[in-house]
């Protein structure tokens, strides 16, 4: 335990600003995806088409390309599948602090790394389509 | 009559303890018995050198803050009946030092509570004969449940982040912080800023909430440190198109107010 007596004062302290709130602003937008959004999706494409209490043709590759190519459609679905990405990366990174796990940088690069690999790819074959 | 409850008390005298060691007493039980009565049962009747603080014994001191059975307590309002039969574990405040037995040393919160400057700050002091300052019921709403804190540290020894990382400023502070950012009479936000928009300022929490449900006064400093990182992004965005208020220091507060006097 660091005794607090090492401390003087924080009357001279430099605050420096974080960047955090980048990665909290997709956190959070991605929390409202996943609350309100996903359930619904895991609802339709998980449950409901699998069990055929919907017509499967709602679903349908061909309607499902049209949605996907249409500029506001694609962008949804980029909404849908990259916001969860990045709000998961921040919650691990922010789990790996809490488990002590070290080099910081190693975690953090790996979970926002692979939210940006996912960002990227998403938004590139949804542009092709 | 007659029945006895046990008190598991940490003792630790850093003169003679190289580590702090567990002590049992039994002590009478009677229903109307706090926490704190226990402690003071074991002091004048079993052993004299037992140390702890309290004051008012009316949880508004903030002065009887310790861990009972693991839970960040005051030992005033905590009654022994919610254990009886059962032994209670009374320990120090988790996540400061220890200064003697039940003692903990919160002088780290009192500092970071110095650096969030909880007074109202006005740009220019105004004359007695202009009256106090009104405020509507809802400027008083937007603030008050902030403003009921005693500096118990009860948030501090229940902050995980705080235990993990003693530089972040912590809840009590930040909450007492959004407390006077909040208030209509205030004009000292520009001065907090860089403290809440530090990694140690409100992006060192990670809305654990323990903090909230451990305070005895039912300040919600998970809330208020929540509510700031809204306004601290909002800042963070004026800042990168170079719009985001400048963080101001006692000085310029000076000199503001000698060019509206002179």
């Amino acid at each position: 335990m660091k005794s607090s007596h090492q401390v003087k004062t924080l009357q001279d302290k430099q605050w420096n600003r974080s960047n955090e709130p980048i990665w909290w602003s997709l956190f959070g937008a991605g929390g409202v995806v996943v609350a309100l959004i996903l359930p619904a999706v895991i609802l339709i494409t998980g449950i409901l088409i699998p069990l055929g209490l919907v017509d499967p043709h709602f679903m349908s590759y061909v309607r499902m390309q049209g949605f996907a190519s249409h500029w506001l459609g694609g962008l949804i679905v980029f909404a849908v599948i990259v916001l969860p990405t990045w709000h998961a990366a921040h919650r691990i990174y922010h789990l790996s602090h809490d488990l002590m796990l070290k080099p910081h940088q190693l975690y953090f690069i790996l979970c926002y790394g692979l939210a940006f690999v996912i960002t990227i790819a998403a938004g590139t074959l949804l542009l092709v389509v | 009559m007659g029945d006895k409850i046990t008190l598991e008390i940490m003792r630790y005298d850093p003169e003679k303890d190289d580590k702090p060691r567990m002590q049992t007493f039994q002590v009478p039980y009677v229903y109307e018995m706090s926490v704190l009565d226990g402690l003071q049962y074991t002091k004048d009747h079993l052993d004299q050198t037992l140390t702890y603080r309290y004051s008012c014994k009316m949880a508004i001191c903030g002065s009887c803050g310790f861990m009972v059975n693991g839970v960040p307590k005051l030992g005033c309002k905590t009654f022994l009946r919610d254990y009886f039969p059962q032994p209670v574990r009374i320990e120090p405040l988790a996540n400061f030092p220890i200064e003697k037995d039940l003692v903990s040393d919160i002088s780290d919160f009192i500092k970071k509570l110095e650096a969030i400057k909880p007074y109202l700050i006005r740009e220019n002091k105004g004359s007695l004969k202009d009256g106090a300052y009104s405020q509507t019921p809802e400027q008083l709403a937007r603030y008050r449940q902030y403003s009921m804190c005693i500096n118990c540290g009860l948030c501090y020894a229940a902050c995980p982040q705080y235990g993990l990382k003693n530089e972040f400023v912590g809840p009590a502070a930040l909450a007492l912080m959004h407390r006077y950012n909040t208030d209509s009479r205030d004009q000292g936000r520009a001065e907090r800023i860089p403290v809440m928009n530090a990694e140690e300022g409100v992006w060192s929490c990670t809305f654990v909430g323990y903090c909230s449900e451990v305070c005895p006064k039912k300040v919600d400093p998970a809330a208020a440190i929540n509510q700031s990182k809204v306004l601290s992004s909002i800042d963070y965005g004026l800042h990168l198109v170079g719009k985001a208020e400048q963080p101001k220091t006692i000085d310029d507060r000076h000199r503001i107010s000698e060019r509206k006097e002179g």
